[in-house]
C-alpha cells in the first residue's frame, strides 16, 4: 500500500498510484478521480511530527568529507516549515557557491517508541518515502555544525511522493538509492551501507527520546551530492519507494 | 503546516496558541560567548560564529510549569537554560528588524534543560532532546502587556536560592534583530516559540531540586527535578 496526500480542486486528498494509458502515473483520489501527476499539487505524504535528520551516516560518505565515523550519530532536528512534497520547487540563493541534494531513507514511525532494542526495531515504522535533504554548504560553521541555516530552509526538504507501508518495503537494510540531475547520474549508494542503520537509529533515539506516530528520521545521504543550478531537474530515487522529484528556483520567483 | 498542541499552556487561544514548535538560539547572551573568549577562534570552531546558531526542542521535551524534570542516570547534574521566549502571533518571513516585534504575540519563560555539553561543534541534540527538557509558561503574555521586553531579568532560584540573575537587555542579538535574521531563511508560523538564549554559567541542578524562573510581569516557572527510574 502506498499513499500520496494532494491537494487538487479546492482541498486536499488521499491518493494512491494508478497507471495511466501510454506508461504515465497518474494517481486515484479517494473519491475515486484519477488524475495525471502533473495535474495535481503534491504535498509531504504525512503532516510530520518531529523531523529528525543524520549526517555523516554513509561509510564513504563520511571519508568523502574526510571525517572519522562519529562517536555517537550525528542527529539533528528540523522544523515543519521545510517540508515541501513531490513536483515542488526549492529556492536557490543566488549569492551561494555551492548547495546540493541529498537523496535519503525516510523513515515514518508509526506507534509511540520509548527504549527500543534493535531486533523490535521494525515493528515501529510506519512506512518509508524519499527525503532530498538540500544543504547549502556556503553557510556551514562549526557551531552545530550543520546548523538551521544550512539544512532548515524554507522548501529545502523534499518528501515523497508515496508513504509506503513498512510491510511492502521489507528489508529497509537493501535499497539502492539513486539522483538524477537532469537525468545524469550523479549519486548511487545502498542503504545497506549506513553506518547506523535503520533498526540502530530507533534504538539509540529511542533511548533519549520518545518517538511518537508520524515522527520521520531522515538517515542521511551517501557519497556523490554535486552542486545544482537554477532550472535543473532534480529526481531522488530509492528502490521500492519510487521517484522525488525537485526544480531548483532563483530568488525572483520569491520576490527576493 | 503541522498544527500540535502538546503544552497546555494558559491563554491557550489565538494568536496566543502555541503551535508546537519551539526554536532557541545558542550562545545569543553575552556572557555565554564571553565565557568562551579567544577559544572562539581555535579548533573546532575557527571563528566566532558569524549567523544565529540556532536549535529546536521536539515535541516531547514541551512542558508545563509544574511538570517534574526527569534527571537520567547518565546526567547526574542537568543545566537550566533560562530564557525569555517569543510567541509568534502570525507567520513572519524575511522581516525587517523595525517591523519584526509587530509579529510577536507574546512572551513567555522557557527552560532549556539540557545534559552539560562540553562542545558546541556539533548539535547536542541526545543533551537536549529528552522528554520534558522543556518546561515553558506560566502563560503567554500580551505583547501590549509588556512594555519592554529588553527590561527584563529573568531570575533563576533552585530550592530558593537565587542562582542567576540575566539581564535581557544583554543580547548579543535582541529579539527584533533575532527575528530578522531567523526570518531571513526560515518561515515563523504562528504560535511557534523563539527563545532568545540563556545566560553562562547555566545553574547546575540535580534530582530533588526545584527550579524557579521568574521575571517581573511574567511569572513564574517552577519544575522538580525528579530522578528517572533507571
Amino acid at each position: 500500500m502506498r499513499v500520496a496526500r494532494v491537494a487538487y480542486a479546492g482541498a486536499v486528498h488521499a491518493g494512491v498510484p494508478h497507471s495511466l494509458a501510454g506508461g504515465r502515473t497518474g494517481v486515484r483520489l479517494t473519491d475515486g478521480r484519477v488524475l495525471p501527476e502533473e495535474e495535481v499539487v503534491w504535498l509531504p505524504p504525512l503532516e510530520a511530527g518531529t523531523v529528525i535528520a543524520l549526517g555523516l551516516n554513509y561509510a564513504e560518505r563520511a571519508r568523502e568529507l574526510a571525517f572519522d565515523k562519529p562517536q555517537e550519530p550525528l542527529v539533528f532536528l528540523k522544523g515543519p516549515g521545510t517540508l515541501i512534497g513531490h513536483r515542488g520547487a526549492t529556492r536557490r540563493p543566488a549569492d551561494v557557491k555551492f548547495m546540493h541534494y541529498e537523496c535519503e531513507l525516510a523513515v515514518v514511525i508509526g506507534r509511540t517508541a520509548r527504549g527500543v532494542r534493535r531486533a523490535e526495531a521494525l515493528g515501529y515504522v510506519a512506512g518509508y518515502t524519499i527525503a532530498n535533504d538540500y544543504a547549502v554548504r556556503d553557510y556551514l560553521e562549526n557551531w552545530y555544525r550543520p546548523n538551521l541555516r544550512v539544512k532548515n530552509r524554507d522548501g529545502a526538504t523534499a518528501l515523497g511522493p508515496w508513504l509506503v507501508d513498512a510491510a511492502e518495503v521489507g528489508d529497509p537494510g537493501n535499497l539502492a538509492l539513486r539522483t538524477r540531475v537532469n537525468g545524469k547520474l550523479t549519486q548511487q549508494g545502498n542503504t545497506r551501507n549506513m553506518i547506523t542503520d535503520v533498526p540502530g537509529l530507533i534504538e539509540y533515539l529511542s533511548g533519549f527520546m520518545t518517538l511518537s506516530a508520524g515522527d520521520l528520521i531522515l538517515t542521511g545521504t551517501p557519497e556523490g551530492v554535486s552542486n545544482v543550478e537554477v532550472g535543473d531537474e532534480v529526481v531522488c530515487e530509492i528502490d521500492g519507494l519510487g521517484s522525488l522529484c525537485n526544480t531548483i528556483v532563483a530568488d525572483g520567483v520569491f520576490g527576493r | 503546516m503541522t498544527v500540535i498542541s502538546p503544552v497546555a499552556v494558559p491563554m491557550d487561544v489565538p494568536p496566543y496558541r502555541l503551535s508546537g514548535s519551539v526554536y532557541g538560539a545558542l550562545l545569543n547572551h553575552r556572557s555565554a560567548l564571553d565565557a568562551l573568549g579567544t577559544r572562539v577562534d581555535d579548533a573546532p570552531y575557527r571563528g566566532a560564529p558569524r549567523a544565529p546558531v540556532l536549535y529546536i526542542k521536539p515535541r516531547n521535551t514541551l512542558a508545563v510549569s509544574g511538570a517534574p524534570v526527569r534527571v537520567p542516570p547518565d546526567a547526574p547534574e542537568l543545566e537550566v537554560g533560562a530564557c525569555l521566549g517569543l510567541v509568534l502571533g502570525r507567520a513572519a518571513a524575511r522581516l525587517a528588524e523595525e517591523e519584526a516585534l509587530e509579529y510577536v504575540a507574546g512572551y513567555l519563560l522557557v527552560n532549556d534543560v539540557s545534559v552539560p555539553q562540553a562542545s558546541w561543534y556539533r548539535p547536542a541534540t541526545s543533551a537536549q532532546a529528552r522528554d520534558g527538557f522543556c518546561p515553558l509558561g506560566p502563560r503567554v503574555v500580551p505583547r501590549a502587556a509588556l512594555a519592554d521586553p529588553a527590561a527584563l531579568t529573568l531570575k533563576v532560584f533552585v530550592d530558593g536560592a537565587l542562582r542567576q540573575s540575566a539581564r535581557c537587555a544583554d543580547l548579543v542579538r535582541p529579539a527584533a534583530r533575532l527575528l530578522a535574521e531567523v526570518s531571513e531563511f526560515m518561515t515563523l508560523a504562528a504560535g511557534d516559540v523563539l527563545a532568545l538564549g540563556a545566560a553562562f554559567p547555566a545553574p547546575r541542578v540535580r534530582a530533588g531540586q526545584v527550579v524557579r524562573i521568574e521575571a517581573d510581569g511574567i511569572g513564574c516557572l517552577e519544575n522538580p527535578f525528579v530522578a528517572e527510574a533507571a
